[in-house]
């Protein structure tokens, strides 16, 4: 194997793939499959301050090549993620990314806090979650927002702060650069893109929520022209996501800009992806003579 | 071990019914795992979801999955051959509990029958009864007979065994049994579960769409309220697809 490992702001991943926060929950379930250290990292399950129930089911529809998903943020609250989960997901000798998502901006800060007396190593700002009434997404479509609650968490943010994108822009490019100017420091996207299906029988959307948020093979590429305008709109790292499904996407998504990668469709399909991933880049590493991921990152030669 | 993902191998796949499937499928590894009311969750070629599909039996080398096509991935499974390999998940999720020395009620309606029958293989001497739509739908009776089990059959428009539904047999015949397993639509466990209240104890195998299968990405959730605890979001992929009725709110 050739040597897979990124380092992002000064964190060691000992291989780009992070599972994507909502996919892998805390970790335990796909532990059954293979030990955590097979992933770099792991984003957590999106995290508020109080727990909370998430909407009614059906959370879920198939599209053509992805799926769409209104989960709306069900999850036990950060101080049972602290004292429950934390310590055994450090314990699997992976990086562990705390997603965390507010009502407020009181909230994102408060749960920033907390966390920064913790041993996770990043924070991840989800301001694009398209399936909670209040919150999420409101937080991550225009600049203002974005540069308000970046800069507010960063204060009580002892921990590298990573910014997560919403597609459901117009100009990606001008959003990822008030992240950056607020503090953040590192980016990460895409976050799912809001659709919708309808049973045509019922006439009744499929998902309870009516709308749900589109990811999976569908979104990829959104997702790398999306990265590819961000890289070259910012200087700092990019972690990339979005219907990564096979190890091209993965070095794709590279050379697009990105310095790491999150996967989160892909594993429902097949959860052993993440290995299946990580041996062809590692080939096409070795077939190339490429020594490190970051000989890679935004290596495109656009036309 | 209590899952893995891997290839099966498909070695039996025939129509029984109109419409519905018959799938033998052999892992040494997995398949002894299995426990009755678990699930296998499939690969579809070109889906990106699993499709979620009961253990209808087992043994120590292979899985019987039956099911209905419904959709795309149902249609695609319908059409592979044996001799293909086919990757499953499983086996999933909670079964129903069985105490040896009790007298068992299975109750299966349509495409909810096949779990009921790994079931019937581990309980004495129980009373099964299946309901369908009408006669062309009826599967699995002579598997039920070999298992040992009484059969009842009953069909909505009265093409074969009792006219009627699954609940006017049950309503007769409750007194003689200590415990009630069913798995079908909604409407019939909701109708199982009020007719037991108060009498026996049920349970119910519900269904929900569903994504990891193994309780990670919480989309399958069920509003339940455990027995000793608060109601709370389920998975059912995880928590169930199995729970007594009284914990379940059929109306949420
Ligand atoms: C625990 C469990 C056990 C099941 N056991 C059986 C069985 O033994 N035999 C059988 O025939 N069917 C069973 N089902 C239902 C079966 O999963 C669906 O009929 C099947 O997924 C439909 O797929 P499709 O591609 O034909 O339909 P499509 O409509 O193309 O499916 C689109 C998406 O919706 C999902 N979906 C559609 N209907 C259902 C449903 N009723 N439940 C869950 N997901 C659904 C599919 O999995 C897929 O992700 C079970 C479901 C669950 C949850
Ligand atoms: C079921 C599900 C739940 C998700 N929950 C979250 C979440 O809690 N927080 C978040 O930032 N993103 C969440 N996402 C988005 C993913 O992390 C990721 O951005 C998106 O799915 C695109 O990547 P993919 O195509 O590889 O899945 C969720 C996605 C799915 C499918
Ligand atoms: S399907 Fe993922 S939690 Fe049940």
């Amino acid at each position: 194997m050739s040597d897979l490992s990124v380092k992002i702001c000064g964190v060691e991943f000992s291989n780009p793939l992070i599972a994507a926060s909502g996919t892998f929950g805390f970790g335990r379930e796909f532990a059954e499959f293979y030990p955590l250290s097979t992933l770099g990292g792991v984003s957590c399950k999106g995290i508020t301050l109080a727990p909370r129930d998430g909407n009614p089911a059906p959370r879920i529809a198939e599209t053509e090549g992805g799926i769409l998903n209104a989960v709306g943020l069900q999850n036990p609250g950060v101080d049972h993620f602290i004292e429950h989960d934390l310590d055994w997901l450090k314990a699997q000798n992976t990086r562990v990314i705390a997603n965390i998502a507010g009502n407020t901006q009181e909230d994102y800060c408060a749960m920033a806090e907390k966390l920064s007396d913790t041993a996770v190593d990043f924070i991840e700002l989800n301001i694009s979650c398209p399936n909670v009434k209040s919150g999420g997404v409101q937080f991550g479509t225009s600049c203002e927002s974005v540069a308000a609650i970046t800069s507010a968490v960063k204060k009580y943010s002892k921990k590298p702060l990573m910014v997560k994108l919403s597609p459901n822009v117009t100009d990606i490019a001008e959003i990822a650069k008030s992240a950056e100017f607020s503090g953040a420091d590192v980016i990460s996207m895409i976050n799912t893109l809001t659709g919708m299906r309808i049973d045509i029988n019922s006439r009744r959307p499929i998902i309870r929520n009516n709308t749900g948020g589109l990811s999976g093979p569908a979104v990829f590429p959104v997702a790398v022209r999306m990265v590819w305008q961000v890289y070259n709109a910012v200087n700092i790292p990019i972690v990339g996501m979005g219907g990564i499904s096979k190890w091209q996407d993965a070095v794709e998504m590279l050379i697009a800009g990105a310095s790491a990668l999150q996967i989160g469709t892909v594993l429902f399909n097949d959860p052993y992806a993440p290995v299946k991933i990580n041996e062809g880049v590692s080939r096409f590493m070795d077939e190339n003579g490429i020594k490190s991921l970051s000989e890679l990152t935004g290596t495109v030669k656009a036309w | 071990m209590k899952y893995d993902s891997r290839p099966f191998k498909l070695v039996k796949n025939e129509q029984i019914a109109d419409g519905i499937f018959d799938w033998t499928v052999e892992n040494k590894d997995l398949a002894p795992l299995a426990k009755c009311g678990q699930f296998a969750n499939v690969k579809v070629t070109g889906r990106t979801l699993r499709r979620p599909i009961s253990i209808c039996d087992a043994d120590e080398s292979s899985l019987r999955l039956v099911f209905q096509v419904k959709g795309e991935g149902t249609r695609v499974m319908s059409e592979m051959k044996t001799g293909d390999e086919v990757e499953i998940l499983a086996p999933l999720g909670h079964g129903f509990e069985i105490e040896k020395g009790r007298k068992y009620c299975l109750i299966g309606g349509g495409i909810g029958v096949p779990p009921m029958l790994y079931t019937a293989k581990q309980c004495d001497n129980p009373l099964v009864i299946t309901g369908f739509r009408n006669k062309d739908l009826i599967i699995l009776q002579d598997d039920f007979k070999a298992a040992g089990a009484e059969l009842v059959l009953t069909t909505d428009d009265g093409s074969a065994g009792v006219h009627g539904f699954v609940t006017d047999v049950l309503k007769e015949r409750i007194g003689e049994v200590d415990k009630v397993l069913a798995c079908g639509p909604i409407p019939m466990l909701k109708a199982i579960a009020a007719v037991c209240k108060g009498k026996v104890r049920c349970q119910v195998s519900l269904e929900e769409r569903m994504g990891c299968g193994i309780g990670a990405c919480l989309v399958c959730a069920c509003k339940t309220k455990p027995k000793d605890g608060e109601a709370f979001m389920s998975q059912v992929c995880r928590h169930g697809p199995v729970y007594d009725a009284e914990e379940v709110f059929f109306d949420e």
